[in-house]
């Protein structure tokens, strides 16, 4: 177990270089330079020219990659070019912000997910089967930037329940420690800002955790179909228990490992390309910090932030096989 | 799950990039992000007087007194901390290295210039200085300094630290240029003609003759010199502070404006705070401004009218017509201050034609790209420069929407059985342009109603500026948006022959033109500025190198109990008079 880690930890290296490589080539094919965009349309071709100087894009490509990664290998990711500000301090707020969104929409998803998944094969062909997997198709088919909108127009501008932006009140801004709003604002004992920031994560978690949820619905009930047909469920359907919690404790162990598998991708899926919703609501995660990035041709921090997502998405896949030997023990490694 | 299935992915993640790439900037209207505007900026007046004494004396006094009216009478909400939510956000807080009109939003509240524009207009009154004399024919500036004003610091304002803010900018080996850092500054090279050692650089020296007085001599006359110092580019930052922060002055701004730094969360907000020093006695109003970024335009309009945010930039077009009249919500219109064109490359073929030109300027409706694209916010166009400026030429008879006509000089021209060219569609929503697709689709009808195929064509952002630059286009869309109110910018940016490469992408050329305008730029005297750019005008009607489409007016919405706002003409101002009612 052990050995098998470290050697998917090592194969982490081929993966980020590869990666870097096709982002840095791609990022360099498009059209468009850095100084023209930074500038913009009313600069003159003397300032582009002087400032391109500057920044030192009238390297050679190969020159330029080089650099970065000589720089990346010591564990410097580059300075913006834009803010001038140090990537790797730069981008953690944004990293933390999409953590705790991707955490809270995952939460939501298993939570509702797994259980109207069971629900739904426990009771095949019910009205509540044909309800929630009809939920769960509309859920997958949703697009993101419309329940957004629509969960604002009801929630914030209608009820006013629910903040429509942002992660915490501007009015009042968390002290911020490890820029987990929740965490930092139980670090300063504000109870009231807990409850802001939960307020704030459930509108855009809901629309994030929506497709998830759906699929881990269909997941869910489709491999659970397939655990309760087995012989097992039906020797202990014939000792007569065919209750609810059977079908959780000898049913759902045993569908659990390619809900995992969804569960897995999925968060992977969210941690980088939440983009939309940060976008609607105004969400200042890493998914935007890279976009906006890539407006403005700032190659350091593309290239840093998708090598700083790509990580955490081997990470999270390295972190689910290593669950599956441990929710059943057959699988070894 | 394997690792074949994590590579899929990952490579998938490479494309979702590569695709993004392609598409971005598709932004609505201004989600001001795109730092491309260069011009958006900042303090801009627009045109009229660049010039001294006289002319500022009686107006900033009347200024002066009207800018408090409202809201005498109604009673104060208690929290004056006022949201103002936009876009995008801004790139830094060094005014003088950034052009994004999102960075001197913020910069304005904190900095501030010698001289000052009036909240409603261009015209040029005291800022940091309290006054000052033109001598030489124009070729000596002196400044007498506010005394007694200090930097949210506490350090002293005066004329070294004037003295050293334009060194720091005008000489890249000074020791706060921070040029290894990737600064630069672009609006101080293209307003001053360049930086120390370059030719053009019009400021020879600077001499602190006393603690309060400063003097500038010039090289050669610069018309618009007086304009400059009123930009929110050429604002003071503390000696001191510079000596602390270095190359991170970016993120720690001290100036001596009515609201002091507090705090910044990258793409989220920027909080600031009351100067409590503030040298104007009363003043600002509000305890606190918080600048809110929300990048959806939906979104910041459901924000506004759900009471979380008091102020929004950027609405949608198609909104204006919604909120109007709705309880609780005001609109406020910034004054127009740009222009949006369809240029003709006079470089290619048929395009050198003026008589093929004035065709096409006949062909075009704008009323209906009006009512169509801009909600009714815009003007017409029949000039380059906007209306309130500096030698406007109002007895310009515009081109009036004649398809026959139209047609009758294309037959002259030699193309009456009909003329096909591409036209360049810019691929991003701009203030003078909110859908150029939309934009683009409507003239392209307009030019068949003549017999005229124009096929569309749009390329991403960066790539369209350089191809056109370089001459590849036929006919292309673009606009301009003004700095310091000086009608030069307009002029000499885009129709200058010496403006090729660069603004001018028409590809025009003509000396007489050249001349009126370069005389026009060193002169100081406002009337006879006027006059050549009025003659200048009506050569340019005459080759008519562009058809000037509109003059679009931007508007922002915001909470009705916000009392005392009034947009400035360029993108921001300063929110020093602003208080929220109950």
């Amino acid at each position: 177990m052990i050995s098998y880690t470290i050697r998917r930890i090592l194969m982490l290296i081929p993966v980020l270089i590869g990666m870097s490589l096709i982002t840095f080539s791609i990022i360099h094919l498009i059209p468009g330079n850095p100084a023209q965009t930074i500038l913009g349309e009313q600069a003159t071709p003397q300032a582009i020219e002087q400032l391109e100087e500057q920044l030192g894009l009238n390297e050679p490509y190969f020159v330029q990659y080089g650099n970065y990664m000589m720089g990346l290998a010591q564990g410097d990711l580059g300075t913006s070019l834009r803010t001038k500000g140090e990537i790797s301090s730069e981008i953690w707020p944004f990293l933390a912000a999409t953590i705790e969104l991707t955490i809270f929409a995952m939460v939501f998803a298993i939570i509702v997910g797994v259980n109207a998944g069971i629900i739904s094969a426990w009771k095949q062909n019910s009205i509540f089967d044909y309800a929630s997997m009809l939920i769960a198709l509309v859920g997958v088919s949703m697009p993101i930037f419309w329940l957004g909108l629509m969960e604002q127009w009801i929630f914030a501008q209608e009820l006013g329940w629910l903040p429509a932006f942002g992660r915490g009140n501007p009015r009042d801004p968390v002290e911020t420690v490890t820029h987990f709003y929740l965490v930092d604002s139980m670090i300063n004992g504000r109870p009231d800002q807990i409850w802001t920031s939960f307020k704030h994560l459930i509108l855009p978690g809901v629309a994030l955790g929506t497709i998830p949820m759906a699929i881990i619905a269909r997941m869910t009930r489709s491999s659970m179909l397939e655990v309760l047909r087995s012989d097992y469920i039906r020797t202990i359907e014939a000792k007569g228990a065919r209750d609810l919690s059977v079908v959780y404790r000898h049913g759902f162990k045993n569908a659990v490992i390619p809900v995992l598998t969804v569960v897995g991708l999925q968060t992977g899926t969210l941690l980088g390309g939440a983009i939309l919703t940060e976008t609607i609501f105004s969400w200042p995660g890493v998914g935007r910090y890279v976009y906006e990035a890539i407006g403005n041709r700032d190659y350091p921090v593309i290239q840093s932030g998708i090598i700083v997502i790509a990580t955490m998405f081997v990470f999270i896949n390295l972190i689910v096989d290593l669950l599956y030997s441990y929710i059943d023990p057959r699988i070894k490694y | 799950m394997g690792m074949r299935k994590a590579w899929l992915l990952l490579l998938a993640l490479v494309f979702v990039v590569g695709l993004a790439a392609c598409g971005n900037n598709n932004e609505p209207v201004d989600a001001g992000e795109n730092n491309d505007e260069v011009n958006a900026g900042n303090n801009d007046v627009e045109g009229a007087n660049n010039n001294a004494e006289e002319a500022n004396n009686d107006e900033a006094n009347n200024d002066g007194n009207n800018t408090n009216n409202e809201a005498n009478n109604e009673t104060m909400a208690e929290d004056q901390t006022l949201i103002f939510a936009r876009g995008g956000d801004s790139v830094s807080l060094d005014y003088a290295s950034v052009t994004d009109g999102e960075s001197s939003r913020v910069t304005q509240q904190i900095y501030e210039s010698l001289l000052q524009f009036d909240e409603d207009s261009f015209e040029i009154g005291p800022g940091l200085a309290e006054d000052w004399d033109v001598e030489d024919d124009g070729l000596r500036f002196v400044f007498h300094l506010r005394e007694g004003v200090t930097f949210h610091d506490g350090t002293d304002f005066n004329a070294d630290a004037v003295k050293l803010n334009f060194e720091r900018w005008a000489n890249p080996d000074h020791e706060y240029h921070f040029a290894d850092e990737g600064y630069a500054y672009s609006v101080y090279g293209t307003q001053f003609g360049g930086f120390e050692g370059d030719d053009g650089h019009v400021i020879e020296e600077i001499n602190v003759l006393g603690d309060y007085e400063i003097e500038f001599v010039l090289r050669e006359r610069l018309g618009s010199f007086l304009q400059n110092m009123g930009m929110s580019y050429f604002a003071i930052t503390s000696p001191a502070a510079f000596e602390e922060y270095g190359s991170s002055i970016n993120e720690n701004p001290v100036g001596t404006g009515p609201f002091k730094f507090i705090s910044w969360s990258k793409d989220d907000s920027i909080v600031l705070e009351k100067n409590e020093d503030y040298w104007q006695e009363g003043l600002p109003k509000l305890d606190s401004v918080i600048f809110q970024v929300i990048p959806d335009n939906s979104a910041r309009l459901t924000a506004l009218r759900s009471g979380e945010i008091d102020i929004m930039d950027g609405l949608n077009p198609d909104d204006v017509e919604a909120i109007e009249g709705e309880p609780g919500i005001t609109m406020f219109e910034r004054a127009t201050n740009n222009i949006g064109y369809l240029g003709f490359n006079a470089d290619k073929e048929p395009f050198d034609d003026p008589v093929l030109r004035r065709a096409l300027n006949h062909a075009i409706d704008k009323e209906s790209l009006i009512a169509v694209l801009y909600a009714g916010l815009a003007e017409p166009a029949k000039n380059i420069i906007p209306p309130l400026y500096l030698g406007y030429n109002d007895n310009i008879e515009p081109y009036e929407y004649d398809p026959e006509l139209a047609q009758e000089l294309l037959e002259e021209a030699g193309y009456g059985d009909g003329l096909e060219f591409d036209l360049w569609t810019m691929p991003v929503a701009r203030p003078y342009m909110p859908d150029p697709q939309r934009a683009a689709e409507v003239m392209q009808a307009n030019f068949a109603d003549i017999g005229v195929t124009a096929n569309i064509v749009s390329m991403e952002w960066a790539t369209y500026l350089e191809r056109t630059e370089q001459g590849e286009q036929d006919l292309f869309m673009l606009g301009w948006s003004g700095t310091n109110g000086d009608p030069d910018y307009f002029f000499g940016n885009l129709l200058h022959s010496d403006a090729i490469p660069g603004g001018n992408r028409n590809f025009y050329r003509n000396d007489e033109v050249d001349a009126l305008l370069d005389q026009a730029k060193t002169s100081i005297d406002e009337e006879e500025r006027a006059e050549l750019y009025e003659q200048a005008q009506e050569i340019i009607h005459e080759d008519a190198p562009m058809i000037p489409l509109v003059h679009s007016i931007p508007v922002l919405a915001g909470n009705e109990r916000v009392k005392n706002y009034v947009p400035h003409l360029s993108t921001s101002e300063p929110l020093t008079h602003v208080e929220l009612a109950e």
